[in-house]
């Protein structure tokens, strides 16, 4: 493969603070194909979605950069849709108007509006919310807004899906069922999905890799795991499944192990930490002690 | 309990008592919303009466309530009569024009405006024209600016220290300044409004600007920051962020600000007429304080109910017009 779809070369960013910059993210390197499911865990904090952010757009890399079809992401675009963590649909328009704005801005040249409508209906039964077209966000629970935040970002027909940890505030049930959902909906459209979370089962059920992030500051790519699982994939069927239980546990082993969250310790615990993957460079966990203890006196 | 869901407001505990729907709990609603209010308006209107009968002034005892109601009577009863002669008045001038007309068809009437005083009521109405011209004016201004400077942090950080010296200037302060200006600068041979209106409206603008602009500017500011994300990903254009995003969000800021801005506003121009001798509310007091008849302090007592009273009436306004306004009609506006 000479060219990939989406290529994160040497990303590092940097915030500044009264106590001089602050490096979040340090050399991140990653190759996403056309149609592939990719999860992003670590522990909160770790960065995942300043990464996110980028690829959005909404935050420039301070060194390195994001590569999308052969052209450099520089700004935010519906080409690189998000569904926000908190749905973030517009309180005062409809369902049907919040996917409605986001239709209009994509497709006001390539559709009329029969076909924008129908596009709209479209998308809103792929996330079965058809009934709820004319409510209002408050009016809904809060997976039916996540579900209409999913279908305003395909409504935009995305290049690449990004999600920020999507069904983070649901209940266990609910996320389940979005879930299936969205395996589903993945199965007919084939998104490029770049998706973050913190919850293991999340990212092995759903993912066709999953970036394992270490501890920031200074975080970086930690581990890259293939899931080998075929497709449609049961939850049910999978809870036995040693494959599905294997890359289970090597997740948490990565996450529980080798990154093991340090709340609030002082920077000598870190060496702890150092013993991660032979695939980080090893300058970034140079960086993280010194850094860490900057970053830990900011943040105190 | 299902009736009540679809008569509005206060009806609904009558009609569920008259069906005999939770007894005490319906008579408990209405003690609530009408007995207690008028309990607090008895105890009010005693403590008056017996104040007011201690106080003796050059002009007579203070009024208590009984005078000022028989005053406000009066008041009515001669805004009646005034209009009754300012209709003949133009009657008898229309026939003598008419006869004159007759006589010589080449005369080209003048019709004179009837030249009796303005009542108390007309003076409200003037008023009331006055300072609802004046917070349009002002409203008009303060929100596209509040929306400009709000939506750039280096704009809001180069105007606010501005707007907050001139917010708390006093209108009194303000008016000799406006009155010299208009006089020197408003010079035209058909004068289209009177200076007097025009000095008490613009104190009234410079006056009511400020806390709808800072409000609105604080609104806009604080988006959040979820939404301007949604309309960066959009890459929504700078008028329909506005529009769609900006403006619905700070609905409730600005409505804010402008009820404060109202309430300012009609507390300034009862002062600017006083001082200014422009027609309205004010003037009247001012007229009746001059005059220092017997009847004077009541007639004053009056115009101070009525101008408390039509205050409330404009923010009650402005509340059912954020009603209409405003996206989120759960909200409890108060």
């Amino acid at each position: 493969m000479s060219e990939s779809h989406l290529e994160l070369s040497g990303v590092d960013i940097e915030f500044p603070t009264p106590k001089g910059p602050f490096k979040a993210l340090d050399d991140i390197n990653l190759r996403v194909d056309r149609g592939e499911f990719v999860s992003l865990i670590g522990h909160s904090g770790c960065g995942k979605s300043t990464v996110m952010n980028i690829v959005a757009g909404l935050h420039q890399a301070t060194r390195g950069g994001v590569i999308l079809d052969g052209r450099e992401v520089d700004q935010p675009g519906p080409e690189r849709a998000v569904v926000f963590q908190n749905h973030s649909l517009l309180p005062w328009l409809t369902v049907y108007q919040n996917v409605e704005l986001a239709v209009k801005r994509v497709f006001r040249k390539t559709k009329n509006r029969r076909e924008m409508r129908e596009w709209i209906d479209h998308n809103l039964a792929l996330v079965q919310m058809e009934h709820a077209a004319h409510k209002r966000p408050d009016e809904i629970s809060g997976g039916m807004k996540q579900r209409v935040g999913i279908a305003r970002a395909l409504a935009m027909q995305p290049k690449v899906l990004l999600m920020d940890e999507p069904f983070g505030a649901l209940d266990a049930l609910t996320r389940a069922h979005l879930q299936d959902s969205l395996m589903d909906i993945q199965a007919d459209l084939d998104n490029t999905v770049i998706m973050i979370t913190h919850d293991v089962d999340e990212a092995v059920l759903l993912s066709d890799r999953i970036v394992m992030m270490t501890n920031g500051p200074a975080a970086t790519v930690g581990e890259i795991l293939s899931i080998d699982l075929p497709r449609p994939r049961d939850r049910l069927a999978l809870a036995d499944d040693p494959a599905y239980n294997h890359y289970r546990h090597e997740v948490l082993t990565f996450l529980y192990e080798k990154q093991k969250k340090v709340e609030s310790a002082p920077a000598t615990a870190r060496p702890e930490t150092n013993q991660t993957p032979p695939a980080a460079p090893e300058p970034a966990r140079a960086a993280t002690g010194e850094a860490g203890r900057k970053a830990r006196e900011t943040t105190a | 309990m299902n009736l009540s869901l679809k008569t509005p407001g206060a009806i609904a505990p009558v009609v569920n008592l008259v069906r005999g729907e939770n007894r005490r709990e319906q008579v408990d609603i209405l003690f609530r919303t009408f007995g207690l209010p008028l309990i607090g308006l008895v105890v009010f209107l005693m403590i008056w009466a017996g104040a007011a009968a201690k106080i003796e002034t050059s002009l007579g005892q203070f009024p208590g309530p009984a005078q000022v109601w028989h005053q406000a009577e009066a008041l009515y009863a001669s805004h009646v009569a005034e209009r009754d002669k300012a209709e003949a008045f133009y009657e008898r001038q229309e026939q003598r024009i008419a006869e004159r007309l007759a006589d010589d068809p080449d005369y080209e009437p003048r019709i004179h405006d009837y030249p009796g005083k303005p009542t108390f009521f007309d003076q409200i109405i003037t008023s009331l024209i006055t300072v609802l011209s004046g917070f349009l004016i002002a409203s008009v201004i303060a929100i596209p600016v509040g929306i400009v400077i709000g939506l750039s942090n280096k704009l809001y950080s180069a105007f606010n220290p501005i707007i907050q010296i001139l917010k708390p200037v006093s209108p009194l302060a303000w008016l000799p300044l406006v009155t010299i200006v208009v006089s020197a600068v408003y010079v035209t041979d058909e004068p289209m409004f009177d200076k007097s209106f025009l000095v008490s409206m613009i104190t009234v603008v410079l006056c009511s600007l400020w806390p709808t602009m800072i409000n609105t500017a604080v609104g806009v500011n604080t988006v959040s920051s979820d939404l301007l994300n949604v309309s960066k990903v959009l890459r929504l254009g700078w008028v329909t962020h506005v529009i769609k995003i900006v403006l619905p969000s700070s609905i409730p800021m600005i409505f804010t600000g402008l009820r404060l801005s109202l309430g300012i506003a009609w507390m300034v121009l009862i002062a600017a007429e006083m001082l200014a001798q422009s027609p309205g509310l004010g003037k009247f007091v001012w007229d009746e304080f001059q005059n220092g008849s017997s009847d004077s302090l009541a007639r004053i007592m009056v115009a101070v109910l009525a101008i408390g009273f039509i205050g409330f009436l404009l923010d009650r306004g402005m509340l059912a017009l954020q009603r209409v306004v405003s996206w989120d009609k759960s909200a409890v506006l108060r």
